[in-house]
Order: C-alpha cells, then sequence, then structure tokens
C-alpha cells in the first residue's frame, strides 16, 4: 500500500521508494525513506496535508503527493496506537 | 594549487588549508564554524548562483585553515540550488573556488543513522574526511548512547564528539583540522545505491551506538502547538504577538532613534553653514536616518524570527501553514519567509534561501515586497490620520485601525495571487519535493541567537550606508539644483516652496504629471513618489518639504487645505484612496529591486517585477478613486 494511505498511528516497513519525476525519490531516500525502514505515520496537519512521519527518530512533514511514491507494507499496529493515544 | 596563493589582505598565510565543513540542517554546523572561526565570517555570493558561502579563517599551530560553511543539505544529488552548490564545491566545479583540501561532516547524534547515509556519499568522494557528532547529550539523555572510539574504527576516519554550546570537543577539532594529511581514510569505499549504503550504515552502527529513545518531550509539545484546534490558535496567537512587538515595542528606540538623527543634523547645520551643511544634514543624515530608524525593529524582527527558529517552532509554523499556501504555488518556508517581509522585504528575500524548489522560492521572493513592510506604515500612517475621519465602528474597532488593517490583508491577499498567478505561467521548471524536518525543541544558546540577530541587523545597516545613502544624496542634489531666485518680498517659505518648484526635482515632477494626472497626483506628489523609490517612508519627508509653503500647520492638516490654482483641493477622497492603493502596491524601494536583482542573479525577476507591480499600482489606483468618487 502506498504511505500516504497509512493510517495516522500505523507504520509500515517501505518496500519501494519510485524515482518521482522532479528527484522526489531521491531527496526521500536522502532522508532515511529506504527499502526496509519503519516508518510510523505520526500527524496529519490541520486540513489533512501534509503528514509528519517517524523514520529513524526524526520527524519528516511530506505532502501526499510526494508520499505517494513511497510503496509500504502495513506492520501490526496496536502497540503503535495505544501509544499514539498520549 | 591556486588556493594554496595568498589572498589579498594578507591575512591568509601561504599554504594555508582549505576545509569544507558539510551537513544536514539543524546538525549544528553554524554553531561549530562559529565557535572555530569567531565572529570573522565573510559572507559572499557563489559565482553565478544565488547561494551565499560563508567563509572563516582560524590559525592553530602556526597554520591558517579557511573554513567554508557550505550549505545544509541532505545529500549530493542535485535538486535545489543549495545542493548543486555543495556538491559543485566539493567537486571543485565552481570558477574560482578550488576543491576542498579536506571536508568535515557534522552530524546530529540523535538521528545518526540518516546521517550517516550521508556521509556514505560523501567518503566516496574519496577527500579527506572526519566526523563531528554533536548532540549526544541529548541522546544520552533519551536512554541511547555513542561510542566514539568504535565509530572511528567502523566508518575509518577520525571521529570528535563535540558539545558545540559548551564548547566541548572544540580543541580536539582544531588540533585535528591543522594535520588532514595525518588523517586516517576507509579502505573501502561505501556502496553507490541507497540500499546497500542503509546496509553499510547499519553494520557500522553495530556496537557503536544505541538508538535514543522517542523524543516524548517534543511530541507532547506538538500535541498541543500541532492539534488541529489548539495549535490553530497558538499559530494565530504567536502571529499576533509577532506584530503587536514589531510595532509596539519598537517604537520607543524609533523615536529615539529619530530624535538623535535630528539633533545629528541641527548640530550639522550648527557647525556648517550653506550648501555643503544643508548638503550633509538634509541629504546624507536625514536620508540614512529615515532608514536606520528602523533599526530597533528590524533587529527585533530577526531576534523573534531566530529565536522561533532554533526553538523549533519556525518548522511547525510552516507545517500548519503548507496546504495554504500550496494553493498559490508556494511552500510552508514561504509563509515564514512572507513573514518576515512585514518588516522589510530585504530579510524577507534573503531568507528564501532555505526553500529548495527554485521556482517556489522565485515566488515566494516575488510575493515578499507586496507583504506591508514597515516603511509603508509612515505614508500609510499619514495618510489615514489626516483622512479617514476617526469613529467608533463596533467596539474598540475604530475606522482609522481597521483602514489600516484593510490595507494589511489587501497586500498580504495580493501578494498570495500574484505568486499564483505567476506559477501558473512565468515560472516553469520541476518543483522540487516539500518535505520539511520538524527538528526536536531545543533550547537556543543567548549567544548563537545573539549572533544571528547581529548579522541580520548589520547587513541591514550596511544596506543603509551605501543604497540608502547614495540615492539620498541624489535626492538633494536634484530638490536643490538648479537655484531659482523666488520673487522679491515673499516669505521664507514662500521662497522655499518657489526654489524647489523651479528645482531639477520640480521641473521631473511637472515632467510626471500628464501620466499621474488620471490618478490626481500633482507635481508635489510625484516628486514624494519619486523620493519614495529610495525608501518609501522618504515620501513622507518629501512631501514636507514639497508642501512646506502654504503654512506652519502639522502634514496632515497642511495636506488636507492644500488647493491647486484652480481653487479644487489637491488631496481630495479620491486622490488620498489612489495614494494608499498604490503605495500597497508600487515596488518603490530600489533596495528590494537590487536585493531581487542579487538573489535571482538575473535582471529578468527584479523588472518583472517593478514592472508588473507598477501596473498594478497604477490600475489599482485608478479602481480606488472610482470606487470612492461613486460612493462619496
Amino acid at each position: 500500500m502506498r504511505l500516504s494511505e497509512v493510517p495516522v498511528g500505523g507504520s509500515g516497513v517501505v518496500r519501494n521508494v519510485a524515482a518521482g519525476n522532479h528527484g522526489q525519490g531521491r531527496r526521500l531516500e536522502d532522508l532515511g525513506v529506504i527499502s526496509g525502514t519503519t516508518v510510523r505515520v505520526e500527524r496529519r496537519a490541520p486540513m489533512g496535508d501534509p503528514t509528519i512521519y517517524e523514520v529513524r527518530n526524526a520527524l519528516l512533514a511530506i505532502r501526499r503527493h510526494d508520499a505517494e511514491l513511497v510503496d509500504v507494507e502495513l506492520c501490526q499496529t496496536a502497540a503503535g496506537a495505544a501509544d499514539d493515544a498520549l | 594549487m591556486t588556493h594554496c596563493e595568498p589572498e589579498s589582505g594578507g591575512v591568509i598565510a601561504p599554504g594555508a588549508l582549505h576545509v569544507a565543513l558539510v551537513g544536514s540542517p539543524n546538525a549544528g554546523k553554524t554553531t561549530i564554524f562559529n565557535a572555530l572561526t569567531g565572529l570573522r565570517a565573510k559572507t559572499a555570493n557563489y559565482p553565478g548562483v544565488t547561494v551565499t558561502r560563508r567563509e572563516g579563517v582560524m590559525h592553530v599551530d602556526g597554520r591558517s585553515v579557511v573554513l567554508v560553511d557550505l550549505p545544509g543539505t541532505y545529500g549530493l544529488d542535485a535538486i535545489s540550488p543549495d545542493e548543486q552548490i555543495v556538491s559543485d564545491a566539493l567537486a571543485g566545479e565552481i570558477e574560482g573556488v578550488a576543491a576542498p583540501d579536506a571536508i568535515v561532516m557534522v552530524v546530529d547524534a540523535t538521528t545518526l543513522h540518516r546521517s550517516l547515509l550521508f556521509v556514505g556519499e560523501l567518503l566516496r568522494l574519496g577527500r579527506p574526511a572526519c566526523l563531528i557528532v554533536t548532540m549526544i547529550d541529548e541522546v544520552v539523555a533519551r536512554g541511547g548512547s555513542v561510542d566514539i572510539d568504535a565509530l572511528s574504527r567502523a566508518v575509518g576516519i577520525p571521529v570528535v564528539s563535540v558539545v558545540g554550546h559548551r564548547g566541548i570537543g572544540m580543541d580536539e577539532v582544531r588540533q585535528l583540522l591543522a594535520h588532514p594529511d595525518e588523517w586516517v581514510v576507509p579502505v573501502v569505499a561505501p556502496p553507490a545505491d541507497a540500499a546497500g549504503r542503509s546496509a553499510w550504515v547499519t553494520s557500522v552502527l553495530v556496537g557503536a551506538y544505541v538508538a535514543p529513545g522517542r523524543d516524548r518531550r517534543s511530541r507532547r509539545i506538538d500535541a498541543v502547538l500541532l492539534h488541529p484546534v489548539w495549535g490553530v490558535l497558538v499559530f494565530a496567537a504567536v502571529m499576533l504577538t509577532f506584530f503587536q512587538a514589531i510595532f509596539t515595542v519598537a517604537a520607543p528606540a524609533i523615536d529615539w532613534l529619530d530624535s538623535l538623527f535630528a539633533w545629528m543634523g541641527d548640530q550639522v547645520h550648527a557647525h556648517l553653514a550653506g550648501r555643503p551643511g544643508d548638503f550633509i544634514a538634509d541629504g546624507a543624515i536625514a536620508g540614512v536616518g529615515g532608514v536606520v530608524v528602523f533599526l530597533p525593529q528590524i533587529a527585533l524582527l530577526f531576534l523573534i524570527l531566530t529565536f522561533l527558529d532554533s526553538v523549533g517552532y519556525l518548522a511547525r509554523a510552516a507545517f500548519l501553514a503548507d496546504r495554504v499556501m500550496g494553493r498559490f504555488g508556494l511552500e510552508g518556508r514561504s509563509f515564514v519567509s512572507m513573514l518576515s517581509s512585514f518588516a522589510c522585504a530585504i530579510p524577507g528575500i534573503m531568507s528564501t534561501r532555505t526553500i529548495p524548489s527554485e521556482r517556489r522560492r522565485i515566488a515566494t521572493m516575488m510575493a515578499a515586497p507586496l507583504m506591508t513592510c514597515s516603511a509603508r506604515l509612515p505614508v500609510f500612517t499619514l495618510l489615514i490620520s489626516g483622512f479617514v475621519h476617526d469613529r467608533s465602528l463596533f467596539g474598540p474597532f475604530r475606522t482609522q485601525g481597521l483602514a489600516l488593517f484593510g490595507l494589511y490583508v489587501l497586500g498580504a491577499l495580493s501578494g498570495l495571487l500574484y505568486a499564483g498567478v505567476l506559477h501558473l505561467t512565468a515560472l516553469t521548471g520541476t518543483a522540487a519535493p516539500v518535505i520539511l524536518e520538524l527538528p526536536p525543541y531545543r533550547w537556543p544558546t543567548l549567544k548563537a541567537v545573539a549572533y544571528q540577530t547581529w548579522e541580520g541587523a548589520w547587513s541591514f545597516l550596511r544596506k543603509a550606508g551605501t543604497i540608502i545613502l547614495g540615492s539620498s544624496l541624489v535626492l538633494w542634489v536634484l530638490l536643490n539644483v538648479p537655484v531659482a531666485t523666488p520673487p522679491a518680498g515673499s516669505t521664507e517659505q514662500a521662497a522655499t516652496a518657489y526654489k524647489l518648484e523651479h528645482s531639477a526635482a520640480g521641473y521631473i515632477g511637472r515632467g510626471m504629471e500628464p501620466l499621474f494626472a488620471p490618478l490626481g497626483f500633482e507635481w508635489r506628489t510625484n516628486v514624494a513618489l519619486l523620493g519614495s523609490l529610495s525608501a518609501r517612508e522618504v515620501f513622507v519627508s518629501t512631501l514636507a518639504m514639497t508642501t512646506a509653503a502654504e503654512n506652519e500647520d502639522s502634514l496632515p492638516d497642511r495636506l488636507r487645505e492644500l488647493r491647486r490654482d484652480d481653487g479644487s483641493l489637491v488631496y481630495d477622497a479620491e486622490t488620498v484612496a489612489a495614494l494608499l492603493v498604490f503605495f500597497v502596491y508600487a515596488l518603490q524601494c530600489m533596495s528590494t529591486v537590487a536585493v531581487l536583482r542579487r538573489e535571482t542573479n538575473s535582471w529578468r525577476w527584479p523588472m518583472i517585477a517593478f514592472s508588473s507591480m507598477f501596473v498594478l499600482a497604477y490600475v489599482g489606483a485608478l479602481v480606488a478613486r472610482t470606487v470612492v468618487h461613486v460612493l462619496h
């Protein structure tokens, strides 16, 4: 599934990052969004876009358009969802 | 090797080493650069591009080391002008700038895995390299650890741990930088592809790094500051405080500077009679003073913005604003630049350097001059206090305040729409992705905030000392040459007015009348408009000079009474409305034009901005005139 479709509180393991037509894929990889990495969906902006993701201890806000390039495998999220309730 | 030649000024000894400082934004690179070079950094632009280069010299063991602070980036694959510079500079492909002898990489220990991906890429360049790890204290506080020696062995290069703001580890860095020829180099270069490099990083970190726990403090703060309701309320409150502070807190200091410059002018008049005295007092001091009085405001603006930035809030503000800005072809960081432009478009335009996408960066720079800068405030205040009848509309909201607020809103909305139109028309090329890193909330050190505030204020002062001084002197000459002989028996004021009307500026003002007559502007206004090209607030002081003849009333009263030869009012409601709208749109500021030229590195964008904003101002003023005429 696409990273942009993962619900808030859920996480996924990156399977593939598409190149994108403006070099977005490369930029995502520079920031650690690489095949095999776990990405957690932290929070969406008040108007639904962009979304904050946690990648290897860093918080990255990514627009939906760019997050669509990332293909992930959804993880079981019971622990993550409870943690997100705050 | 050309870069080993002694450079002009004789500061750098022959054989000086050139070392490039590379790292991601927020890694603490600037703190380390400042600690190593003191306050002696030079800034200049790279030839042919818009990115600033900062350079400083440090002396250690009798050697000079030239440190070049490269822009913060996440990788070498160039998708932004900043990244292009970093990769070109490291490859030695910039004309007149030699390749560095060694690379110093600065990484944030809290995001070590991500940072080492970039380090792996840099190591593939095959230059001597060392690593500075910052924020280890934060990693330890969150239950992680970094073994510096193990990391050094695993990566195969020297590694130093530094606590930048306390200066811990800086001596070690200094010693290291003196002898890059002794640095160990990795036996095998890391893999080229991202997945391979990620695996390399994982293997390097085994036994050297325990990742910190999640940053619970930042998450708790974000739960409030990024909340759909509370977050937006806090955002609004921060913006309100920002404007309140800029316009009220700085006011006493501005008044004080104003009287200081008035006193200086008087002193010159008292000790230097005649034309030379006038030239210095009314040309140089009044001209430069008229702009330097805004220094407290500018310094306060930089202080607040630097503080919000180093705490980590500006990245959050950009995150909250991104969606709205996106509709106009801009992004979250454009919001921050436009915010700065409310004080002055120049720092606003300079702050767009953090925007990776060239096209969104240009859109932001072009919209910046339409934000109501502090130099428009004296003009608006004069016209509103003189011509808008002050009464309460409801509660504390009064007509004058709302009129001023309306002009601010008009400017901001027009700026967004202007960027949107450019986005759909003149701007070409691809837009880099919008990916914002939200750094952990951190308390900045007083020193770091003070230094950045000082840098911002200083660049503003330098501008006042050059561009504004020059244009003030030219204006003074135009207003005073040629010297006409007033009719005998006229009062002093009438004589002044007569001289002014028959000066070069007076003739130019009359020459402009056919152009501006449809807006209701006559020669006195035209001369003031011409004067305001050096800085908008000069409009007020020039108008004070050009209307000095009639009587000794205050300027607003004088303007209300001023009549043309046929007895009609010079400043009727239509003309005042036209003037206000004209000032909302017109790019009446040569400094902004110059900065646009420098930052876009072409005359194209400043020319487009100046001409299109003039057309907007002219048409807008005509519309305002018509609307007021119909309503009246």
